[in-house]
């Protein structure tokens, strides 16, 4: 037997999927009694309440309670870093949708009908219901964040050539296939039991307890599992969870909220659309020798995590490309839009994707090849060697990414093969684009990096593994089970993974920022060393030799023996115990079979106020090359073949990670093409069903698409020399953005035509008219 | 009589007291705790929801159909075998034995096709559907089984990939004895049950005409379903509550599909994909038009009376009927007669329809040979989408090359269901079948039509298209494989290398 680190194991709970026994918050068994409840939302962009009235409301059959701000017992507030966010508005509304009450029926056809009942009125104000009307009001959310390094004026002044223009990109609604939800029931002796769908179960607890007016130790908070996050249930899972805390506690019983979709879509923040302006000073060889920036996010009606999300725009302005004086400002727009939140990759690729317009046109400007522009500026040794923010780039993969991904792809030859299908057709266009991603991994706030873990050896020799992190379908879990196995020398079997609750390990982070396994599997592998390092003498008198002698299962890459077809956790000498033998004999000793363990991330930090410092542990390298044809009659596309190398360090479970780089490109690839909110006047969502925000169909996904993790590609200071995988492939749909806008280009005499993001078959079709009419002149 | 009966894997369930506009999503959900069939958008649009249901077909063996469970009212399984995911693992079995499973959810096992799951038993549904399937030849049919199944995690590959295991595997297992033994049993339906606190409801579902007219007849102000793929929405988007329903479901004979001489003759209440499957490719264009048209358990319920019905301006079933000169057959209780497509709409969401007539059967004539037919259909997202544009076009040549009749029918253009693009064919009419003719032809739409600008597509953006679809067509028919489905378009039109 070898150990099952690295290898590709199918996702933990596999079989349960499939079998439709995996239950998610939704799913629990109906508790008897059990009530639901829905939110009254405000009907204005922004007004003044002037009235509130729940008589109707009351005398609907079946409503138990109806609440208003005043009745929170505790704190009215979900406003995860700001406080800025009641979770029922008392005497002002800031965006459509905002919760004004919330009703506690015993159906949900009974609440709706109470909600609809219940008045309330509200004077209008003057509403900025979108990004440029915030922007020209300078309606701006926290400080703006600057990063600066050289004489950026100067430079731009003397380059030999200058652009400047816009980049916009659009939001995106997370579409996890289980929307929110929470469930309540309360205890005895002022205690709740709290399920909830979300990444963050500590921050759900603190918010929990902060609205009941009690101390955390009071709120237990569990999630089963989620049936998808990429961010979306980071913060905003919270208020759902305090809404049924709140009807639980009121009525004395299990209250459940679940969201139906058109309501989560509506209600729940999304990816932030960014505008952003720049002006790039280049020479003739197309390196950029000076950039200034401006990057402004919509951040909705409250803070959120907007301002981590604009820094980390503004980190991946540089994506793999040093920039030598440079200049990125960046800013919050407040709007009176539903509060935008995380989205995997954070503001990351709304960044990214600034840099990668720019360089693409800077190479287009210039008639050189655009690979060989991005090539020119990537990262090299010192002085090429620093971000704007002063972090050292140690390890740059790229070079070495791009130069066999071009093979892999056979770039060169799929070049000239559709050089020669754009010369034969005219309604047709073909491109190909390579593009890079480098993308930091930690929690940019430096204190959230940290995580624990709690390991439960039994008697028997079974096992419970418990830690801070949560599933949603990373594969986390798995990952944890792997180095839990691992690191215990125990076999998989004989691991139960517990669902993730504040009650195992306090004072979590979220699961976010693609720290999961990276925090989480060293807290798991300390807690496990803890236990190995007991159990080893106990070991080594069953086996009678002394420690030094024994070889042990724990953290063997090689062979592990077996005895009586377990396999042996020590041996020596010929002869071997099992995990079973040596723990039941540890415990006869009253030797303590459970341990805690505790990880931070060292020598990160950064100071925002002088936009210096390391923010990043590390960084995740990859690049992809995608190929797509363009319809020029009707902007219809679609995309050939995609292949993508990608840096996962030493992976930990080669299928999860696969599955994550496929997922992400194509969630990317959602983002950048197919995925358009439409809002109305109000700025409330009209596109809030599947109906009418439509995400990839299985259609969409050519039969061509290869993903390689690269190899030899071990990350030191990181759990088993692997590397953080959720967000960073999310960055690699870039290149069918670039190819798009190449294939658009293709209609005219070749000048770069950019392409909205999304680039809908509308604003492609638009492009491509842009393009023929360059061609007119 | 009260009570409705159906099989759930294989177990006898009797409802009472439960109204006909339960969904049979709500009822596993709600009633029966059976929670591996997941709710991720109540409108079809998921697939999260899917199930699968024994399907009778005159002449052949029974099918499994996946459908979603979401807009699947209660009394349309009277009589009937439903399977959800919870009945494909042999719970006799430990969950760790691999023997235990259906050879749909191993191959997900197999291939990763589960991240966070979520949409994993929706897709395991499909791909039982697709495991009993008799006619999986071609590549595309994988994805058309599994394009009404969102997934948000995996990006696809692997789902499609344990697709490509399991289509078509038909092993000999009690599922497909059970299949192959279908019979259902009475579909008739009475029931008259409280929905929630809007009142009574009473869900009749006749098996004969007689019993139809008399049901209409009864209840004037009654609304008719048949797959309910359009009505669902109103009950779980819009929650209306209707007092009196009547279900389509037990009329056999509005099932019933015909070839003649002549051309096809389509029952009403013939679902789409039985369409696809006895149709298929015999009429290309209304094919390819099928093959865009919601998913495959949105077609498995979908009817062609459903959609004429309905009215929409941009449903997709006109433009295409309509440009292949089809009657439409509509039976009363004072008797039958036949009216041209063209006459059937009136209006915004208005057809011809009077009294207590019904569609009864769609005749669709054979295209001549010196005719070429074409649907196009243009959406945000290829599949399951609903059209920005839609169009039907057939242009009839003589041996000189000039066009001696020409239908331009077109979705998404104006407030009525197939409209003609009527100037654009009088400039075509009588002219040779031209490059320059077409183009001098094109600014026309711009006179047929003032498309409105929604959610879907700006005003201009449908303009450009209509315009630039009929360019389309006539590179198309120069084409020799005009007819050739195309199986990984990339536009709807396939203009090939004609400059
Ligand atoms: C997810 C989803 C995707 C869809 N995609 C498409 C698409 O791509 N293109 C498209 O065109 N449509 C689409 N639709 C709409 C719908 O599926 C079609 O209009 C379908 O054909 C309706 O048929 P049905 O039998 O389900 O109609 P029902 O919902 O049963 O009925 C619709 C209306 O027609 C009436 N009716 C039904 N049959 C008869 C009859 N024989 N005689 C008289 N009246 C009758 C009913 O009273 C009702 O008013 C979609 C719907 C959903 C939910
Ligand atoms: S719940 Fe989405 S299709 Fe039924
Ligand atoms: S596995 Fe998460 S939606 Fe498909």
């Amino acid at each position: 037997m070898k150990t099952v680190l690295g290898r590709g194991l199918p996702h933990e709970s596999a079989l349960r999927h499939v079998s439709g026994e995996a239950r998610y918050v939704d799913d629990l068994p109906h508790a008897p009694g059990l009530l639901v409840g829905v939110v009254v939302g405000s009907t204005e962009p922004r007004g003044r309440i002037t009235r509130r009235d729940r008589a109707r409301a009351l005398q609907v059959p079946g409503v138990h309670a109806v609440f208003f701000a005043e009745d929170i017992p505790g704190e009215n507030n979900v406003g995860p870093v700001i406080h800025d966010e009641p979770l029922l508005a008392a005497w002002e509304v800031s965006c459509v949708g905002q919760a004004v009450a919330f009703v506690v029926a015993d159906s949900y056809e009974a609440a709706r009908k109470a909600a609809a009942a219940v008045e309330v009125e509200i004077e209008p104000l003057p509403a900025l219901t979108d990004i440029h009307a915030g922007i020209a009001a300078e309606s701006f959310i926290g400080a703006t964040h600057v990063i600066e390094r050289g004489e950026v004026d100067a430079t731009l002044g003397e380059a030999p050539h200058r652009l400047s223009g816009t980049v916009d990109s659009g939001g995106q609604e997370h579409f996890y296939l289980e929307t929110h939800a929470a469930l309540a029931i309360p205890g005895e002796d002022r205690s709740i039991q709290v399920w909830s769908s979300t990444q963050h179960p500590s921050e759900v607890q603190t918010l929990v307890a902060a609205a009941l007016g009690w101390g955390r130790s009071r709120v237990t908070v569990e999630c089963p599992r989620m049936g998808g996050g990429f961010g979306g249930k980071e913060t905003q899972a919270a208020q759902w969870a305090c809404f049924a805390a709140l009807g639980a506690l009121r009525t004395g019983r299990p209250v459940k909220v679940w969201l139906d979709r058109d309501t989560d879509m509506s209600h729940t923040g999304r990816r932030h659309p960014f505008h952003s302006r720049y002006d790039v000073g280049f020479d003739d060889d197309g390196r950029i020798l000076s950039l200034a920036a401006d990057l402004y996010a919509d951040g909705g009606w409250a803070a959120d995590l907007s301002l981590a999300i604009l820094d980390r725009g503004l980190f991946h302005m540089d994506n793999g490309y040093w920039l030598p004086n440079v200049r990125l400002r960046g800013f919050v727009v407040r709007t009176n839009r539903t509060s935008n939140t995380a989205f995997r990759g954070f503001g990351g690729p709304q960044g990214m994707v600034v840099i990668e317009h720019v360089v693409e046109r800077v190479a287009h400007a210039l008639g050189l090849d655009p690979l060989e522009v991005r090539r020119r500026n990537f990262y090299d040794e010192a002085p090429h060697d620093r971000t704007p923010y002063g972090q050292v780039v140690e390890d740059f993969r790229l070079h070495r990414i791009c130069d066999e991904l071009a093979e892999r792809s056979d770039l060169a030859a799929r070049r000239a093969e559709i050089e020669a299908f754009n010369a034969s057709n005219d309604f047709r266009k073909r491109a190909i684009a390579l593009t890079p991603v480098k993308f930091g991994i930690s929690f940019t706030a430096s204190f959230l990096n940290q995580a624990g873990a709690l390991v439960l050896v039994y008697a028997d020799g079974t096992v419970q593994l418990n830690h801070g992190g949560t599933e949603m379908g990373q594969g986390l879990y798995t990952k944890m089970l792997q180095v839990c196995s691992h690191a215990l020398g125990a076999p998989l079997s004989d691991i139960v993974h517990q669902p993730t609750s504040t009650g195992k390990v306090p004072n979590t982070s979220a699961t976010a920022a693609s720290s999961g396994s990276d925090l989480n599997g060293q807290a798991v592998a300390t807690a496990c060393r803890l236990i190995v390092a007991r159990m080893v003498p106990v070991a080594a008198e069953l086996l009678g030799v002394s420690t030094e002698k024994l070889t042990l299962a724990s953290e063997n890459q090689g062979d592990i023996p077996t005895k009586d077809g377990k396999p042996a956790w020590a041996w020596a000498e010929g002869r071997s115990v099992t995990l079973a033998e040596v723990a039941s004999a540890a415990y006869m000793r009253q030797i303590q079979l459970f341990a805690a363990g505790y990880y931070r991330t060292p020598d990160i930090g950064y100071d925002r106020s002088a936009g210096k410092g390391k923010p990043f542990h590390y960084f995740a390298y990859g690049a992809s090359v995608s190929e797509v044809e363009v319809d020029g009659l009707t902007g219809e596309w679609r995309l050939r073949r995609v292949d993508i190398v990608h840096d996962a360090g030493d992976s930990l479970s080669t299928d999860i990670d696969r599955g994550q780089v496929e997922g992400a490109y194509v969630q990317g690839l959602g983002w950048l093409t197919w995925e358009e909110l439409v809002f109305d006047d109000r700025g409330f969502l009209l596109t809030h069903s599947p109906s009418t925000y439509k995400i990839p169909a299985i259609g969409d996904i050519p039969r061509e698409m290869q993903v390689h993790l690269l190899e030899r590609a071990a990350q030191p200071g990181v759990i088993y020399g692997s590397k953080a995988v959720g967000e960073p492939p999310f960055m690699l749909a870039i290149s069918a953005h670039t190819a798009l806008s190449r294939a658009c280009s293709a209609f005219g005499p070749g000048d770069f035509v950019p392409v909205a993001i999304p680039a809908t078959n509308e604003a492609l079709l638009d492009a491509v008219e842009r393009a023929k009419a360059l061609a007119k002149g | 009589m009260d009570t409705l009966q159906f099989w759930l894997n294989d177990r006898r369930i009797e409802v009472t007291g439960v109204n006909g506009t339960t969904t049979l999503l709500r009822y596993l959900r709600d009633h029966l705790a059976a929670t591996g069939t997941k709710e991720g958008c109540a409108e079809g649009d998921c697939g999260a929801c899917t199930v699968a249901l024994l399907e009778e077909r005159p002449g052949e063996t029974p099918t499994y159909r996946a459908v979603n469970s979401c807009l699947l009212f209660l009394p349309m399984l009277q009589g009937k075998r439903v399977y959800t995911v919870e009945g494909l693992r042999d719970r006799s079995r430990s969950p760790d034995d691999p023997e235990g499973y259906h050879p749909a959810q191993l191959a997900m096992v197999e291939t990763r096709g589960s991240q966070c799951g979520y949409c994993t038993p929706g897709i395991v549904m499909s791909l039982f559907e697709a495991t009993y399937r008799d006619d999986m030849g071609a590549d595309w049919q994988v994805d058309d089984q599994l394009c009404g199944n969102l997934c948000r995690c995996t990006g696809y590959k692997p789902i499609r990939e344990a697709g490509e295991k399991v289509a078509g595997l038909r092993p000999d297992d009690l599922f497909k004895a059970t299949m192959e033994q279908y019979r259902a049993r009475d579909a008739a339906v009475d029931i008259t049950a409280r929905d929630g606190l809007d009142g009574m409801q009473r869900y009749i579902q006749p098996t004969s005409f007689e019993a139809l007219w008399q049901a209409r007849a009864e209840n004037p102000g009654a609304v008719l379903v048949a797959g309910g793929t359009d009505l669902g929405l109103r009950v779980t988007k819009f929650r209306e509550h209707f007092p009196v329903v009547i279900g389509l479901e037990g009329l056999a004979e509005l099932r019933e599909i015909e070839r003649s001489p002549m051309g096809w003759q389509i029952g009403a209440g013939v679902s789409l994909t039985r369409v696809m499957e006895v149709v298929g490719e015999e009429l290309p264009a209304l094919h390819k038009m099928l093959r865009w048209f919601g998913s495959r358990q949105v077609r498995s319920r979908a009817t062609l009376g459903g959609n004429l019905v309905n009215a929409s301006p941009i449903g997709d079933m006109p433009p295409v009927l309509a440009a292949l000169g089809a009657e439409i057959e509509l039976r009363g209780s004072n008797g039958t007669r036949h009216v041209d497509i063209e006459d059937f709409f009136t209006g915004y969401r208005k057809t011809c329809l009077e009294g207590d007539e019904i569609v009864a059967v769609v005749h669709i004539p054979n295209v001549p040979r010196n005719a070429f037919c074409a649907s196009y259909k243009v959406s945000k997202r290829r599949e399951l989408d609903i059209s920005a544009v839609a169009a039907g076009m057939y242009v009839e040549l003589d041996d000189a090359g000039v066009v001696r009749h020409i239908r331009l029918a077109y979705g998404g253009m104006s407030a009525v269901a197939a409209s003609r693009a009527r100037r654009t064919e009088a400039a075509l009419l009588g002219h040779s079948w031209t490059r320059e003719n077409i183009e001098a032809a094109m600014p026309m739409v711009d006179a047929d039509f003032l498309p409105i600008a929604d959610h879907r597509a700006s005003a201009r953006y449908r303009s450009t298209v209509a315009r630039n679809l009929l360019l389309g067509f006539w590179l198309e028919s120069h084409r020799r494989d005009r007819d050739a489905f195309d199986a990984h378009p990339v536009g709807t039109v396939r203009p090939g290398g004609v400059a």
